[in-house]
Order: C-alpha cells, then sequence, then structure tokens
C-alpha cells in the first residue's frame, strides 16, 4: 500500500504542476511578474506587514489555500482507506440512517490549506520569490541533480514545523470549520467518534504521519516547480555582440544593455553574458573592440562600457547619499540650518532609476491612506536615522529623533516657525501624539528599523554592480594584448576613476555600523539568501577588479591621467597595500 | 629510458647547492658564500625546539579531565558534541559496565537494555563502516594519518614546515608551522603577524588569493579558513576575527585548496568527501561538483590560464575539470593515485605523477574553451624516468630516485623540480615552445642530513626562477636559477604578458635531451 502511495504520488506529479502553473497563470500573477531578480527588502517590521497584507499577497494566499486543499484531496484519494470520502453513511441512536461527517479526510484537507497559507506567507518573508544567479555555471540537469537533495530535505522539515503548527491551530480552533462543514453539507457529526481536536484524537501517529507525507508531497511539488523555473530562467544566454541584419539589431548585447524598459531579468542576462564574454570568449571580445565598418567608431565598447560606468555612477551616488543621510542625522545641530541641508539632499534626493526600486515607497499599498502614509513614508524611505538607532541611550531619545527625522517634519517646523500660531498649535499637537505613539513599546517595535536591512536594501541589485565591474576589468586586461585600435584606452581614465569612487564610498560605507555584520548564514531553507552577502561580493569583486587592471597595466598606468588623489589611491593598489 | 643517468653527479657531502648560474649549479660548503643579491630574501630556521608542541592530543588529556560524576544527561550531550552519533553510543556503551565496577561513582546507571542496544547498534555501525573502509581503505585512517598520506610535503606528521605559499605578487609568504600557527614574512616590513586561530588545527595547505593583497586561505583539519592581513598593519596577532570560517558537513579534512587565478573562486578538497566544493568566499556558500567514484578527492591544482582544474581521488583515477561549465574527464590511472600534478604556464600541459610509479607523465590540452570534444591524444605520455639510478663518486656510490613525492614548474616553465621519496630534489630544464621539452639540470642538495619536504618557485621573481626548499631540520632556503628567458613570451599568474628579454643568451643547453615532443 504504501508504495501504492507513492507511485500514485510519482504519478500525480506532472498534472499537478501543469494545474499549479495554470493556476498561477490564470490569477494574473505571471510567474515572470510574480518572480524578480532584485530582492524586495523590508526596513522594518511594518513593511513587513504591509508586504504581508497587500492585496496582491491575499490572492496569492488563497490561491495557494486552494491549491493545498486540492492536492490534499489527491493524497487522500491515493492513502485510501479512512481518509477517502469526506461523508459516510452511518447510523444514529435513534436508528436512522444518515451521513455522518469523515473528520479525517476534512483534517487532510484542512492541513493542505494551512500548509498553502503558511507557504505563501514564508515566501514572502524568505524572499521565495528572488532568484539569484549562481557564480559557478553547470549544465541545467547537473545543477537539478545538484540541488535534489537539498529541496527533498527542505520540504521534509518546512512540512514537519507546518504540521506541528497546524495541530496545534486545530487543537484550539479545530471546531470551527467542523461545524461549518457539517452546516454547509448537511453532514452530522458521530457520536460514537472520538473528535480529532482532543489530546487523544491527535495523539494518533499514523495520522501524524500521513499528514506529514502529504505536506512534504504538497510542498515538495511547489519547490521543484521553483527550483526548475529558477534553473532555467538565470541560464546563460548568449547576446550576439552585433548582427548583420539590422531586424537583429535589437537582440544585440549593446541594446540590451541599454534599455531599461524590458524585464529586469533581461538586463541582468545581458549582463551575466557580458561578464563570461569578457573571460572567456577571445572571439567575442574581438567583436566588442572591433569598429563599426563605414565611420570607424567603436559603438560596441563605447555602449558597454557607458551602461557599465553609469550603473556603478549610480551605485555611488546611492552609497553618497545614504552616507550624506547618515551623517547629518547623527550629529546635534541648529534647525534653520539643518532643515536648509536636509530639503536640498531631499530634493537632490536618491537618484531615481528602475534599479532603485526598493527605496520608493509601495504606494499601492494598504497604507496608502494619507495618515498612515506619512507615518510609513520615512519607514519605507530607509529613513536614516532607523539604521543607526542601537543602544539603548538613543532609545530613550527616540521620540525627539524622530520629530527631526523626516524632511517632511522639517519643512513644517520652518512654516510653523515663521508662520500663523494656528499652525503651531496644530504642529505641537501632532508632536504629542507621535510622542504618545513612539513610547508605545509595540508601536517602537514596528517601527524600529532591521537591524543591516537598509544595508541590504542598498546592495539590493548589486549582482549587476558586479557583473558590471568584472566585465569591465576583465575587457581592460584583454585589451592590453588584444585591442588593435586603442578604443578601451580612451575610456581608462573614467573606468579607473569610476572604480576609485566607488571603492571609497564602499569603504566608507563599510565603516557605518551593522554594514560589516555577517548574516546569519541558513543552510535548511529553500529560500535563496544570497541577498544577504551581496554588498561582501560587491566590495571583494570591486578590489578584484582594480586589482586585475593594475597588475595587468602595472607602471604604464602611470602615464595616464588622473586626479592627484586617485593616484595616490591607485599607488596603493600597484605596491599591493589595500 | 633512465632520465636520472645524464644528470651531473650528486654533491660530494657537506655541499649545499646555492644557485645556477651560467648553465651549471653552483655549490659551497655554507650559506655564507652566496653570491649577494639584493632580490633574495631572508632564509629562515625554525628548529624544532623552539616551537611549543601540544604535547599530547586532545583525547588522551579529556580522560585525565573528564569529571566522572557528571550526570548521564550531560556526559551524553558532551559525547554527542565532540563524537557525534558514535561517541554518545560509546559513551552510553561504557557508562553501564562503569556503574557495575566502580559503585562510588554517583552517576545513575543506564538501563541494561540501553547499553545493550547501543553495543549493538555500534557494532552494526562499525561492522558497516568497516564493509564501507574495506572498499576505500583510506577512510578507515584518522584525520591526522589522512593528511599525512596525502600531503604533497614529504613525511608530513614529522615536519616542522608544514605549508608554505609565496604571495603570488609581491615578495611576502607565509608559512605553516608545526604548532599550528602562521607566520607571515614581507622583506618590506618589520612586522611577522602570527595567524592562530581555534579551529586552526592540522594545516595541510595554504594559499594567498591572487589579485588581492590580504587574503591568505587554510586548510585546516575541520574547516578552511580565510584569513584577512591587512599588509599596512601594524598588529602582530591579528584577532581572529579577521578569519571567515568556511565549513561544510562531511567535508572534512580538507588537504588541498586552489584560488582560481582570477581570484574569484576557491575550490577546496577533503579525502572523505567525493564533492568537489567551489566556494564564492566573500558569500560564504559553496557549490559542491558531487562526481560519484574515487572514494574522495585529495589534491587539487588550477591551472595558471584558470581553464583547467586537475582533482585527484584515493583510488586509481582522477579527473580533469574544465571550469566554464564545470564538466570533467575522468582519466584512469593503471598503478596507483595520482600524487601531484602541476600545469605549464600556458594552461595546455598537465604534468603528473602516479603514486608506486617513478615516471612523469604528460597530458595535453588543444581543446578550445567552450567545445565539449577533447582533441588531445588518448593516453599520457611518459616524459621522464626517475628510477633508481647509482652514481659512482669519490664518496662512494651513491644511489637517488624513486617515487616522485610532488612537482612544481616555475611561472615561466622553464624549470621543473621533482622531489623524489629518498628525499631529493632533481631539477630540469623545460621549454614548452615551440615543442615540449625536457633536458637534465641537476641535483638541489641541502646540508647533510637535512631532506626537502617541500618546495615552491616564487611566481615571479626577475632573474630567471627562484626555488624555495623546506628542509626537514626546519630551514628555508632560496635557490635562484639564473638564466635568461628564452624569448618566448609567456604568460605569467596574471595574465599579463612578461616582456621579452632583449638580449638573447646562445644556447647552451646540455645536448642530451631527455624528451622531446614528436609534431605529428
Amino acid at each position: 500500500r504504501a508504495a501504492a502511495s507513492i507511485a500514485w504520488a510519482v504519478l500525480l506529479l506532472p498534472p499537478i504542476t501543469a494545474v499549479f502553473i495554470i493556476l498561477s497563470r490564470f490569477s494574473f500573477l505571471h510567474p515572470i511578474h510574480t518572480i524578480s531578480v532584485i530582492p524586495t527588502i523590508a526596513c522594518s517590521k511594518i513593511a513587513l506587514l504591509g508586504q504581508l497584507l497587500h492585496p496582491r499577497q491575499f490572492v496569492s494566499s488563497v490561491v495557494h489555500c486552494i491549491m493545498g486543499i486540492i492536492v490534499a484531496w489527491c493524497c487522500a484519494i491515493t492513502i485510501g482507506g479512512r481518509y477517502e470520502t469526506l461523508g459516510y453513511p452511518c447510523i444514529q441512536s435513534d436508528g436512522s440512517p444518515q451521513m455522518c461527517l469523515n473528520e479525517y479526510q476534512l483534517i487532510l484537507l484542512l492541513a493542505g490549506a494551512f500548509v498553502g497559507f503558511s507557504h505563501s506567507l514564508l515566501g514572502v518573508i524568505h524572499n521565495m520569490n528572488y532568484v539569484s544567479f549562481h557564480t559557478v555555471q553547470q549544465y541545467k540537469y547537473l545543477r537539478f541533480k545538484g540541488s535534489l537533495p537539498l529541496v527533498v530535505k527542505c520540504s521534509a522539515i518546512q512540512a514537519l514545523y507546518s504540521i506541528r503548527n497546524y495541530i496545534v491551530v486545530y487543537f484550539f480552533l479545530g471546531y470551527i470549520p467542523r461545524a461549518w462543514i457539517c452546516k454547509t453539507l448537511n453532514l452530522h457529526l458521530t457520536s460514537s467518534a472520538h473528535p480529532l481536536d482532543s489530546i487523544a484524537g491527535l495523539l494518533d501517529l499514523s495520522l501524524f504521519y500521513h499528514l506529514w507525507i502529504s505536506a512534504t508531497f504538497l510542498l515538495f511539488t511547489w519547490y521543484i516547480t521553483l527550483l526548475l523555473f529558477r534553473i532555467f530562467v538565470t541560464e546563460v544566454y548568449s547576446f550576439p555582440v552585433q548582427s548583420s541584419f539590422t531586424e537583429d539589431a535589437h537582440q544585440c548585447l549593446p541594446k540590451v544593455l541599454l534599455t531599461d524598459k524590458q524585464p529586469m531579468i533581461l538586463k541582468f542576462l545581458a549582463l551575466q553574458d557580458l561578464a563570461l564574454l569578457s573571460q572567456h570568449s577571445p572571439s567575442r571580445r574581438c567583436e566588442v573592440f572591433s569598429l563599426s565598418q563605414p565611420g570607424g567608431h567603436p559603438h560596441n565598447w563605447n555602449a558597454i562600457s557607458g551602461e557599465c560606468l553609469s550603473l556603478l555612477a549610480d551605485l555611488t551616488q546611492r552609497l553618497v547619499a545614504y552616507h550624506d543621510t547618515v551623517a547629518t542625522n547623527g550629529r546635534a545641530k541648529s534647525l534653520s540650518t539643518g532643515s536648509e541641508r536636509k530639503t536640498s539632499s531631499e530634493t537632490s534626493g536618491i537618484p531615481v532609476s528602475p534599479l532603485t526600486a526598493p527605496f520608493t515607497p509601495d504606494l499601492d499599498s494598504p497604507f496608502a491612506s494619507p495618515a498612515l502614509r506619512r507615518l510609513t513614508a520615512p519607514v519605507e524611505q530607509c529613513s536614516p536615522w532607523h539604521g543607526t538607532v542601537q543602544s539603548p541611550h538613543i532609545m530613550r531619545r527616540a521620540p525627539k529623533l524622530w520629530s527631526t527625522s523626516t524632511g517632511e517634519r522639517r519643512l513644517m517646523e520652518d512654516r510653523s516657525l515663521r508662520s500663523n500660531k494656528h499652525c503651531r498649535i496644530q504642529f505641537e499637537l501632532n508632536r504629542a501624539v507621535k510622542n504618545f505613539l513612539a513610547k508605545r513599546v509595540l508601536i517602537m517595535y514596528l517601527f524600529n528599523k532591521l537591524p543591516e536591512a537598509s544595508s541590504q536594501a542598498l546592495f539590493a541589485d548589486s549582482q549587476a554592480h558586479i557583473w558590471a565591474l568584472e566585465g569591465l576589468s576583465y575587457l581592460v586586461q584583454a585589451s592590453f594584448s588584444e585591442d588593435h585600435f586603442g578604443v578601451v584606452q580612451t575610456a581608462l581614465p573614467s573606468i579607473l576613476s569610476c572604480m576609485l569612487v566607488l571603492q571609497e564610498a564602499v569603504d566608507r560605507h563599510f565603516k557605518l555600523p551593522h554594514a560589516s555584520s555577517k548574516p546569519v548564514r541558513s543552510t535548511s531553507s529553500i529560500g535563496d539568501s544570497t541577498y544577504k552577502t551581496l554588498r561582501f561580493a560587491l566590495r571583494a569583486t570591486l578590489k578584484t577588479a582594480i586589482y586585475r587592471i593594475t597588475t595587468t597595466f602595472g607602471d604604464h598606468l602611470n602615464a595616464v591621467q588622473m586626479s592627484a588623489e586617485h593616484r595616490k589611491r591607485l599607488q596603493q593598489f600597484l605596491e599591493y597595500k589595500e | 629510458m633512465c632520465s636520472l643517468a645524464l644528470f651531473p653527479p650528486p654533491l660530494p657531502s657537506g655541499q649545499t647547492t646555492l644557485c645556477e648560474s651560467n648553465n651549471e649549479l653552483l655549490s659551497g660548503t655554507s650559506t655564507e658564500d652566496r653570491p649577494k643579491q639584493e632580490s633574495s630574501p631572508l632564509s629562515l630556521y625554525f628548529p624544532r625546539e623552539s616551537l611549543k608542541l601540544h604535547s599530547r592530543t586532545e583525547s588522551s588529556s579529556k580522560a585525565a579531565f573528564l569529571d566522572h560524576s557528571e550526570t548521564l544527561w550531560m556526559r551524553s550531550a558532551a559525547a554527542w558534541r565532540d563524537g557525534g552519533l558514535t561517541g554518545l553510543l560509546t559513551e552510553i556503551t561504557n557508562s553501564h559496565t562503569e556503574g557495575i565496577n566502580s559503585p562510588v561513582s554517583c552517576s545513575p546507571a543506564v538501563p541494561k537494555w540501553l547499553s545493550v542496544s547501543s553495543g549493538c547498534t555500534l557494532a552494526l555501525l562499525r561492522w558497516i563502516s568497516s564493509f564501507h573502509g574495506s572498499l576505500f581503505p583510506h577512510l578507515t585512517l584518522s584525520s591526522e594519518d589522512m593528511i599525512a598520506e596525502f600531503s604533497q610535503v614529504l613525511n608530513w606528521s614529522d615536519c616542522v614546515v608544514r605549508a608554505f605559499s609565496w604571495h603570488p605578487h609581491t615578495d611576502k609568504f607565509a608559512v605553516a608551522l608545526l604548532d599550528d600557527s602562521i607566520k607571515i614574512y614581507n622583506p618590506k616590513s618589520a612586522t611577522t603577524p602570527t595567524l592562530k586561530h581555534r579551529l586552526q588545527r592540522s594545516v595541510a595547505a595554504v594559499q594567498w588569493k591572487p589579485l588581492c593583497a590580504s587574503a591568505l586561505a587554510v586548510a585546516c583539519q575541520n574547516c578552511l579558513l580565510v584569513w584577512h592581513v591587512d599588509p599596512c598593519s601594524l598588529s602582530t596577532r591579528p584577532s581572529s576575527g579577521c578569519a571567515q570560517v568556511l565549513s561544510h558537513p562531511g567535508h572534512s579534512p580538507v588537504t588541498s585548496i586552489a584560488w582560481s587565478p582570477s581570484g574569484s573562486l576557491l575550490v577546496s578538497a577533503s579525502p572523505v568527501d567525493t564533492a568537489v566544493m567551489v566556494w564564492d568566499v566573500a558569500a560564504e556558500s559553496c557549490v559542491p561538483l558531487q562526481r560519484l567514484g574515487g572514494g574522495g578527492v585529495t589534491f587539487l591544482s588550477w591551472s595558471p590560464d584558470g581553464s583547467h582544474v586537475l582533482a585527484s581521488t584515493p583510488s586509481t583515477l582522477f579527473r580533469v575539470w574544465e571550469t566554464r561549465m564545470w564538466t570533467c574527464e575522468r582519466w584512469p590511472c593503471v598503478k596507483g593515485r595520482c600524487q601531484s600534478g602541476c600545469w605549464s604556464p600556458d594552461g595546455s600541459r598537465l604534468l603528473f605523477t602516479v603514486q608506486g610509479e617513478t615516471v612523469i607523465y604528460a597530458l595535453t590540452f588543444t581543446d578550445a574553451p567552450g567545445s565539449r570534444l577533447y582533441s588531445g591524444p588518448q593516453a599520457a605520455a611518459v616524459v621522464a624516468d626517475l628510477s633508481e639510478t647509482t652514481f659512482n663518486t669519490p664518496d662512494g656510490d651513491i644511489i637517488v630516485g624513486g617515487e616522485i613525492q610532488s612537482l612544481s614548474w616555475d611561472p615561466r616553465g622553464e624549470r621543473l623540480a621533482a622531489v623524489d621519496r629518498p628525499a631529493i630534489i632533481a631539477v630540469f630544464k623545460t621549454r614548452t615552445n615551440p615543442i615540449f621539452e625536457l633536458l637534465p639540470c641537476g641535483f638541489v642538495q641541502g646540508e647533510p642530513g637535512a631532506e626537502p619536504r617541500l618546495m615552491q618557485f616564487h611566481p615571479n621573481f626577475q632573474h630567471g626562477a627562484l626555488l624555495t626548499v623546506c628542509w626537514s631540520t626546519g630551514r628555508i632556503t632560496h635557490v635562484p636559477f639564473y638564466f635568461l628567458s628564452t624569448g618566448v613570451p609567456h604568460f605569467g599568474l596574471s595574465g599579463s604578458p612578461l616582456l621579452p628579454r632583449l638580449q638573447e643568451r646562445p644556447s647552451a643547453f646540455a645536448n642530451q635531451s631527455l624528451f622531446t615532443e614528436l609534431i605529428s
């Protein structure tokens, strides 16, 4: 019988996967849109709560619940025996035959729903929809084979935890769905059988085993789908560097790199391809260094290097802006100068680019009502002081820091100083409310910044920067012997200065609290936590990239024009002292 | 074909090899005769007595201090922590007999059925592991013995200097000593940082990260450590916070590590794990490359151009991984396992030695990157035979030659050094372009009674090649080979072409060539 159930389970795998894919397509949750290459990082508990209560998330939870019920029903049928039907004929105490509720199937179906629900919640918390790219390229089959044991282990462990929680919930609240099912389906409860929401009913090892096996099966199908999706999506795609036909021009590497309208994944694939071609493929490198046929312009190189440099400059600007907001917030300063400075930095602000998505507040969230938005806005913008609050000493002063933290408040204060009394009273009232709120433990708990989350959010899309750095540095290295027209030479000063400026910004960032603390390594989760260590990877890649250029060119770099400060910095690299 | 017969005879006793100059090896009686060169770095001497050694191993000292009045639960937990499942079962089995023998002991007696059943489980486990061990005999070794067996160092367990590594770009080097500490010497700096870490035990290998000034990877008994030693810091004892600990369950002891020449990846191998681990060190994540067969991985060597990795196993099989898509070729050997290997500077030729044989084999890889078709020879060619040879010298007959422990090729591809089992270094002159040629150069000998244990070529010596040798006496010496490059631009570690020499000396190689590749 066990063998039969396993055989059935395996046979059911393809149809269930098909059902999942069809369902997920129907529910305007096209996988391409749900899965992203940039993780969404919640900077505080309240932002996480906002994500969890988002309507999109609600729909996804409902879909998962329904699918969980369907799979659990399939499991119940395949296991058979006492789980087979929801109702069975029984004889009441008065002797009349009627349909009774089979609680065993009910508990299995509800377990499926519960596991589905908790899977969708955990998906948000663990960033399950984030797809990371591997540093090691492998063929799809080998990668799948390599990850299979992990998937089995994860689904078994996760199922165990979910079923444990489910049993606790069922013990306390199980009577509600049971009564509801009885009422809607006009079934009866037998008085002879034990109700399952009792200790005696739940201490049934075989029931527990069946619940666990079904939950494992359910999670396994989902994890396998996820794994296959990740493997197929992140597979290396080789873009042509240049095409001889104009109709294919939009598929060429420089074009794909430049356009921002396409899904982010395309840009990432193009950058990955760039990093690989610059490392492994001399013939394609040659195309990058080539000149256009009429005209003799290095269009390919210009487009590629320009895009990489703008990506890196964007990151530098972001880091500098973040550092400035943290630095200005940390020290006490007079109101007037502070406010001016603050507003100017607000307006210059964080550069708006598609890559800074995690910084823009989620306006379609349920917290979009104006009053609440005022509360949530600083949090979702990753307002700096949350990141700096760490000692209890500062925590006690929190209310004051709060009022001076947001630019909005500053503006209001400014205005209130200048204008009428009415406004001032309102402002005082406002502050009193905020003070009151800030003293409540729960509110503080919800609004407190998660440590290192802002740092993670800053580097959320750094995989792109890592590839840009690798691509540029390998191309520059190869240009030493392969670039016959000297197209790279003209860009060398700008590449070096861009990297050195970024290096300085990264160094400064890592001096901030929490920035250099290592996240806990979690191995028993299918959720990808690569984004937590991206900043370390970026730092290491950046250093290696600069060393790659200095080692290749050596003393020739003295002939490159650059500022005195950069030359000093570069000298450190030439002497291997960084 | 016996290659050693064509070698110049070994030096009379009392003479040490100093350097190669004008195409011959010069010798002297003491190190004072060494011609003064500003580029020759410091020689070091670590007398065995100066090191504070662990007088006894941890397991033996445990018995002396273990408090036997602990409760069973405490002891079981400790046994689980220290020895895993086997330790726990042993503890339970032993505690029953102990409760009977010593009535003074206040520990509660274990129920008989528990101790008996755990004893049976233990016996069953041992039976299964002995069965497994009969397939792969190396699995029955203790981890120290395993490192000694598979290390590139001759007689590792008795060696004062256990590992050595030159920095790929500068003149500094790291030395791992018998007392589990690592010292970093830099001729340009007065401080010599000493690295010590709780987990840094039985160091089998150290290697500096290429394209980086500070990172040093250390293969330890239970994990991998990556130290970040700031070259500008004046601290002599960097804290253990400077070290990243990389570990993976089932991947210990680590006997070999190799950085990719681009500095982005680190691979590590353990004789008990069939998977090669590819580490992304910054992210502290690893990808296991699992291939069944072989019973483990003992030695790794990354080709200087980064395209291939040699991975040898404890059985008669080695693999050559291609690093683009990480697929591998299997190369079964006839006689024994692959003991050592080294790559030519352009990564196209692999020289390797097999345990139990006295010859050096060569494999040529001419495949274009990306294509999976292997277009080289289907079998390895023998390029040198180092079998026993007797030299008649005024001091009597000297017998040299035997099994080869390790191979090392200088970064320009002009000198090849091999450590033989009866402890002598034979150096060959090599040419890789336009055809592969092997010519005799001579033997490198140390002080009387000193055996070579470990050797490495300096990665960027300006005047030729510099061979660093660690001797059994605890001395580290450097033997320079002064020569002018044969004029062919070679690729260094960084991939940057070295400039061809302007003056080219008339070729004065010994006219008996040992091996010349035939171009078909």
